[in-house]
């Protein structure tokens, strides 16, 4: 039985070192991806394009639309002369976002009393809009507090009303800087090998399917199940390989830290391919054509990204949602390599994550075995 | 008919549905060691759903099989090892080279490897393949590549051979070397079951049956079959087939017509028949351009042995 499976493993190397096209695509688009994934994701605002329109024109004002400009966030894409200006900009996508400095601003501020200060924001993408508007909270906010405290000096008056305050202390564990990479990057390695590997072991079952290989094959005293093991160990192999390869290039490109045990990331990364694997040879006994196995792992893999947590927080899902993310291995794995990579954390905190793994995958490879049994009549 | 051998391959009694429709309807035969059975019919008369279960790559619905005095259904890894399959493509790895296809195969079989590469370099040398050993096997030609086939489907020396419809598609100088390699094998005792859509392919086995709706029609050997053909084979070429049939129909001494690719063929009892099918389709103004006495093909064959049964049972 073992000889078999050793012969069925040296042919889909052998296939392999001969197929230029399949070498590629197994390592370069991973790559490109994790490059553009390490660049592009991020959920960090700067440049804020900005348009102004200052209806008050006194040094106070002017100082107001230079605390924002000189901010990274900001960036002035115009100056408007009225309303319709602003409305305009915002409304052809020149600017995303507003400042209107209403007249009497400087006045309102030297009697000390507060100022009104308009903030037109695009909310078609909701997301930068409430974290640059935090931002133009901060901006305003500061530069209130300072010009209060320079009247109060200058002018001699007590600032104010004295409030009590709570002063908060912030301290961002494991992320120090909350670099959006830092959370992306470990995540990317996960989604880059769920991806590959499913297509991989799914095209590589239905072109033997396709071409006839399959049957030649079945016809052999070769059972089933050490097809299916010798088809899919290939792939569990050029996992492990793929998940080194992007794993080091954010080591080493995005300099994103690696605190935990190595061999709790393999070990996890092991129960995760069981079930990658799986997955790609389901979708095989799925498909009669690559080209239906092409249009069936979008079906599978879009999803499984979606819930999977790589972006979007799985506590905000509607309950429903948050039920099917239970079956999703990645969910899984994205918690072991995000913890490994950053906490640093072991198996005394990720085993409930490498026992749903291990679960899933077992369940999921049962399930593909009993199918493949099925597709063959 | 009591072989004093023991069958190569015994089936009996063998039914296979697939949902309402069935495929292979109470099939019994028997192949002897050294023997080429011919399996002949159109497309659906359930040739390959034969094979594909003899294979034991599909399971039959009733009946039993017996390859060498194994019960396929009861173990199938055990009979496999004496038995070789192979379809109309057969199913090569268009990465590996000759030699590596040939391997693949033989380790599949767990051939020990002085045995198999003796054995391929022979099969190579007949088929004349030896200088392509190296090349890719995507690179090969049709011929080429079932000859491959064969060779690797023969590398384990089964004692009995399937094949579905093997040279269709193949150039005929590679045919004849595919039926020197078939004629060796049955001097080494090679059970060889073929189907096949060709009639002097028919005619090259030792009995041939003729398979309708899944069951037997005719189990006879090749000049046998023929001989339940009495009559002439007109070729009748011509632009307007459909009409020129309607007409040759209505004559006395035409015993059937049929619809080929350039005309009709004509069925009729006697040669000479060919002046007074040209005058009544001069009547009906059709354009025959030729009309000569032809070797039958299989389909005429079977036409014309369905037609007789047809007849026979209505009498």
């Amino acid at each position: 039985m073992f000889e078999r499976i050793f012969h069925l493993l040296v042919k889909e190397f052998l296939e392999l070192k001969r197929d230029k096209s399949a070498r590629f695509r197994l390592l370069i688009p991973p790559i490109i991806q994790m490059v553009l994934f390490g660049y592009a994701a991020t959920f960090e605002v700067f440049n804020v394009a900005t348009v102004v329109l200052d209806q008050d024109q006194t040094q106070e004002s002017r100082a107001l639309v230079a605390d924002f400009v000189h901010s990274s966030r900001f960036k002035l894409v115009a100056v408007a002369k009225d309303r319709r200006q602003v409305q305009d900009a915002v409304e052809s996508s020149t600017a995303q976002l507003g400042i209107v400095v209403p007249p009497g601003f400087a006045e309102l501020l030297r009697k000390g009393q507060s100022a009104p200060l308009q903030v037109l924001v695009d909310g078609t993408n909701s997301n930068t809009a409430l974290i640059a508007l935090g931002y133009a909270g901060q901006i305003s906010g500061n530069f209130g507090q300072g010009y209060a405290q320079d009247l109060a000096q200058r002018t001699g008056r007590a600032l104010g009303h004295p409030l009590v305050s709570v002063n908060l202390q912030e301290r961002y564990w494991y992320n120090p800087n909350l670099n959006s990479r830092w959370f992306f990057v470990p995540g990317v390695v996960g989604t880059l090998t769920l991806i590959t590997i499913v297509n991989l072991t799914a095209f590589a079952i239905v072109r033997e399917r396709e071409v006839g290989t399959l049957e030649q094959i079945l016809v052999t005293p070769i059972r089933p199940i050490e097809f299916i093991i010798g088809k899919t160990l290939p792939f569990f192999l050029i996992g492990l390989l793929e998940v080194s390869i992007v794993a080091a290039v954010g080591m080493i490109w995005f300099q994103v830290p690696f605190k935990g045990n190595p061999l709790v990331l393999l070990l996890g990364t092991c129960l995760f391919l069981i079930s990658v694997l799986a997955i790609g040879l389901l979708i095989s006994t799925l498909c009669k054509t690559q080209q239906q196995a092409f249009a069936s792992n979008f079906f599978v893999l879009n999803p499984m990204f979606i819930l999977s947590g790589f972006s979007f927080p799985i506590s905000s899902m509607p309950a429903v949602l948050q039920w099917f993310t239970y079956i999703d291995p990645l969910r899984y794995f994205l918690v072991i390599i995000r913890s490994t990579y950053l906490k640093g954390v072991g198996l005394d905190i990720l085993w409930p994550q490498m026992t749903a793994l291990a679960i899933l995958g077992m369940g999921l490879y049962t399930l593909a075995v009993l199918r493949f049994h099925k597709s063959l009549d | 008919m009591e072989a004093p051998v023991a069958a190569a391959i015994q089936v009996s009694g063998l039914e296979k549905r697939f949902g309402a429709v069935v495929a292979v309807a109470g099939l019994s035969f028997a192949v002897a060691p050294g023997e080429i059975f011919g399996l002949v019919g159109p497309d659906g008369a359930g040739k390959t759903t034969t094979m594909r279960m003899l294979a034991s790559v599909m399971r039959p619905d009733v009946g039993s099989i017996v390859i060498d005095g194994i019960d396929v259904l009861a173990s199938p890894e055990q009979a496999k090892q004496h038995i070789s399959y192979m379809p109309q493509r057969f199913g090569l790895y268009d990465d590996l080279t000759v030699e590596e296809n040939i391997r693949f195969y033989a380790d599949l079989f767990e051939v020990p490897r002085t045995v198999w590469q003796s054995r391929a370099a022979a099969m190579l040398d007949a088929a004349d393949m030896t200088p392509f050993r190296k090349r890719l096997a995507g690179q090969l030609s049709g011929g080429m590549k079932q000859k491959l086939g064969l060779t690797c489907s023969l590398v384990h020396t089964p004692r009995v051979l399937l094949l579905d419809e093997p040279t269709t598609g193949v150039d005929p100088l590679s045919r004849r070397e595919f039926w020197q390699i078939l004629y060796s094998l049955r001097s080494e005792g090679v059970a060889m079951l073929i189907s096949t859509a060709y009639l002097d392919e028919a005619e090259r086995c030792d009995r041939v049956a003729m398979l309708h709706d899944g069951a037997m029609m005719y189990c006879d050997t090749p000049a046998k079959l023929k001989e339940q053909m009495p009559g002439v084979m007109l070729e009748v070429v011509t632009d307007d087939p459909r009409r020129a049939h309607d007409v040759v129909l209505g004559l006395s001494g035409v015993r059937g017509a049929l619809l080929v690719g350039n005309g009709i063929h004509v069925h009729v009892d006697r040669r000479d028949c060919c002046a007074q099918i040209a005058v009544a389709l001069q009547a009906e103004g059709i354009a025959a351009t030729d009309i000569d006495a032809v070797e039958p093909t299989i389909e005429d064959l079977f036409v014309a042995l369905l037609e007789q049964k047809k007849t026979g049972a209505s009498k």
